[in-house]
């Protein structure tokens, strides 16, 4: 993975400092609040209801166990003994006093670790695909562009004052496992015919109040020119983007509003202008920063088919977690790993001090030191040999992590919501609970299948509903909790929208809703095999809109 | 009814004006029970947010039940209690402190 070269860890220890001299001042009441605010989110601390909250930044979702364990530790030394892993693979701590942020921030920074563009209207964290580099069915390992991407983006100097946040996510496979049709910009990379490297480029998708799919702009663009092009693209919206409403300043509206075809060719000639000049990747420096994510040596392990052929004899556990939670590697002896943070009933993408600890000892005893956080909310063990997949898997269950669930139901993305976020109109994570214990069989969850469940607190949709196979949205309505319902969303190649289903459910009736939807895909289901968003695209809304409200329009 | 709610400046806890203080509870807090007592509150929030103590200052509506004073609003009942998945965290994980004599 990637390690910080003098420039980096001066740029970061220079940081560490300016930002605890403005927070020293902030305590001595030099600096007003007003003053402060912008400060602090640029170094990714947020006020909640109940606290101080700290975003670190995981680059790309990679860390090694080093980091992990620091993570553990600031969790146990200045917060309350857990943090909460986020979709932009990110960690966030929910009670840090801020006296405590410049002892943490200097901690951070000894494990190569930050907070910096975790908040503000900048380039935040690049998010990519959680199993990069490991995947069988990667063109490329995405993430030195990532890498490439972030260190153009820290601190750039234009882009610190965009109209509004600004996200991007790299995937290296045809399969889109990083949502990238829902970023500011989402860039696919892959081959064309003459095997050259390059990218598809899309702009504009998003969630929130106006949730919207990225549309493609450019089918192939050269690898050497994804900082010129990617400058093109922010120069336009940096110039065009409203900034006279928050709600509108989203990259998404202006391609909206202006069309897809003028802001392709405001980007194309942004681009004439920058292309085959400075921002032109040097191969040297490509190369560069892919030896820095050179794969591990991964030795043949042959002996791994017989180990876990009589590892699933001998466990019927282990089998159903083998099922579940492995997936194919690009090396045969190898399998990467996801680690569930969504054991049944509790917080979906908390992990405690010493599950942190435990998770970073299994990684460097089995998995090459490396570590991934997934945009679902989990732990992702890239590269572990099948030889060792029954050890993991025993170390796993030692420390509560080896929940079966992975793309199932109960493997649902939840946001904070109103039990922490200031934001937040509804809680989200006590629905999630409620939702995973109702269908805690495994069993059953199995003959469900594949179900993206994703819940949000509020119209931000930080729980990533929008795009659910379903959706559940938390609002306020005259005083108590309202969740809505949405049905047909998807993050991944096939990016769609959510349809809202009807009239919303109370907190006391929304489990059952929920259930009785999973009931009527159940019944018509062509097979087994077809999933709930292929059953829901083929039949529609129709089916479960009268399986939830049919009694209420005979009654009415 | 309302009382006076902010966030203590040093460590974020959330906290409510009582007693010429700030309460970490809000049991206790003092009540304003018309415009011109709001308005004192408001006051004094002002001059605890320009004199560092606290942040996010809010007013904000309570009822009083059995003697104590109770946030209407969950958002606000979440605050003065802590996370409701949580309930060894925050405010409900320690015994209300006795009223201050």
């Amino acid at each position: 993975m990637y390690r910080y070269d003098e420039f980096d860890q001066d740029f970061v220890h220079a940081r560490v400092a300016e930002f605890s001299d403005q927070v020293q001042r902030r305590l001595a009441g030099e600096i007003t609040e007003d003053q402060f605010r912008p400060l602090r989110l640029m170094n990714g601390v947020y006020l909640q209801l109940h606290a101080y909250m700290l975003r670190i930044a995981v680059p790309y979702g990679t860390l090694n166990s080093r980091q992990l364990r620091m993570l553990g530790h600031i969790a146990r030394k200045y917060d309350k003994g857990y943090g909460h892993f986020t979709t932009r693979q990110n960690i966030q701590f929910n009670w840090p006093a801020l006296s405590d942020i410049p002892a943490i921030l200097a901690d951070l920074a000894s494990v190569e670790m930050h907070a910096i563009q975790t908040s503000g209207n900048c380039i935040r964290n690049v998010t990519a695909d959680h199993f990069a580099g490991a995947a069988a069915d990667e063109v490329a390992d995405p993430r030195p562009y990532a890498e490439i991407l972030r260190q153009w983006s820290s601190v750039h100097p234009e882009f610190s004052y965009l109209p509004r946040k600004f996200k991007i996510a790299v995937t290296g496979a045809e399969r889109d496992r990083a949502a990238i049709q829902t970023h500011d910009i989402g860039l696919h990379l892959k081959k064309n015919a003459a095997g050259e490297l390059g990218f598809a480029v899309y702009v504009g998708g998003g969630q929130g109040r106006t949730p919207m799919v990225a549309r493609k702009i450019r089918d192939f663009l050269p690898e050497a020119e994804l900082l010129s092009y990617c400058t093109a693209i922010l120069r336009v919206y940096n110039l065009y983007g409203r900034r006279d409403n928050k709600f509108k300043a989203r990259i998404k509206i202006l391609v909206h509003e202006t069309g897809v075809e003028e802001i392709t060719r405001q980007v194309e000639a942004e681009w004439q202008a920058l292309k085959d000049a400075e921002l032109k990747l040097p191969e040297a420096d490509i190369q560069a920063i892919n030896a820095y994510f050179a794969p591990p040596a991964l030795v043949s392990r042959p002996e791994g088919d017989d180990a876990v052929k009589q590892a699933r004899l001998d466990s019927k556990s282990f089998s159903e977690w083998l099922d579940q939670n492995v997936v194919t590697h690009r090396h045969p002896d190898y399998a990467a790993v996801t680690i569930s943070l969504k054991g049944i009933g509790e917080v979906p993408g908390d992990a405690t001090d010493s599950q942190m600890e435990a998770v970073a000892d299994i990684a460097e005893k089995y998995a090459f030191d490396e570590l991934r956080v997934s945009h679902e909310q989990n732990l992702i063990l890239p590269h572990v040999a099948r030889a060792d997949l029954k050890a993991v898997y025993d170390a796993l269950v030692e420390i509560g992590l080896a929940t079966a669930n992975s793309n199932l139901i109960s493997d649902i993305i939840s946001c904070p919501g109103l039990d922490y976020c200031a934001l937040a109109t509804a809680r989200s994570i006590p629905v999630a609970q409620e939702i995973s214990r109702r269908f805690a069989s495994l069993e059953r969850q199995r003959e469900i299948g594949e179900l993206k469940l994703k819940i949000s607190g509020c119209i931000n949709a930080c729980g990533h509903h929008h795009v659910g196979h379903i959706g559940i949205l938390g609002v306020e309505k005259k005083g108590t909790e309202l969740y809505q319902v949405t049905l047909g969303g998807s993050a991944d190649e096939n990016t769609s929208v959510g349809e809202i289903i009807g009239r919303g459910f109370s907190s006391d009736e929304i489990t059952d809703a929920i259930e009785q939807i999973v009931d009527t895909y159940l019944g018509l289901r062509l097979s087994p095999d077809e999933r709930f968003i292929d059953a829901y695209r083929r039949v529609g809304p129709a089916p479960f809109k009268e399986a939830l409200y049919a009694g209420e329009t005979k009654a009415a | 009814m309302k009382v006076l709610t902010a966030n203590r400046l040093s460590d974020g806890i959330a906290v409510w004006y009582a007693d010429g203080g700030w309460a970490e509870t809000v049991g206790h807090a003092d009540i304003a029970h018309d415009k011109t007592a709001e308005d004192r509150l408001e006051a004094i929030g002002a001059a605890a947010g320009a004199n560092n103590e606290v942040v996010d200052v809010n007013l904000i509506d309570v009822t009083v039940v059995d003697g104590l004073v109770e946030p209407v609003r969950l958002r606000e009942k979440i605050r003065a209690a802590g996370p409701t998945i949580r309930t060894d965290l925050g405010k409900q994980a320690s015994p209300q402190p006795a009223r201050a004599a």
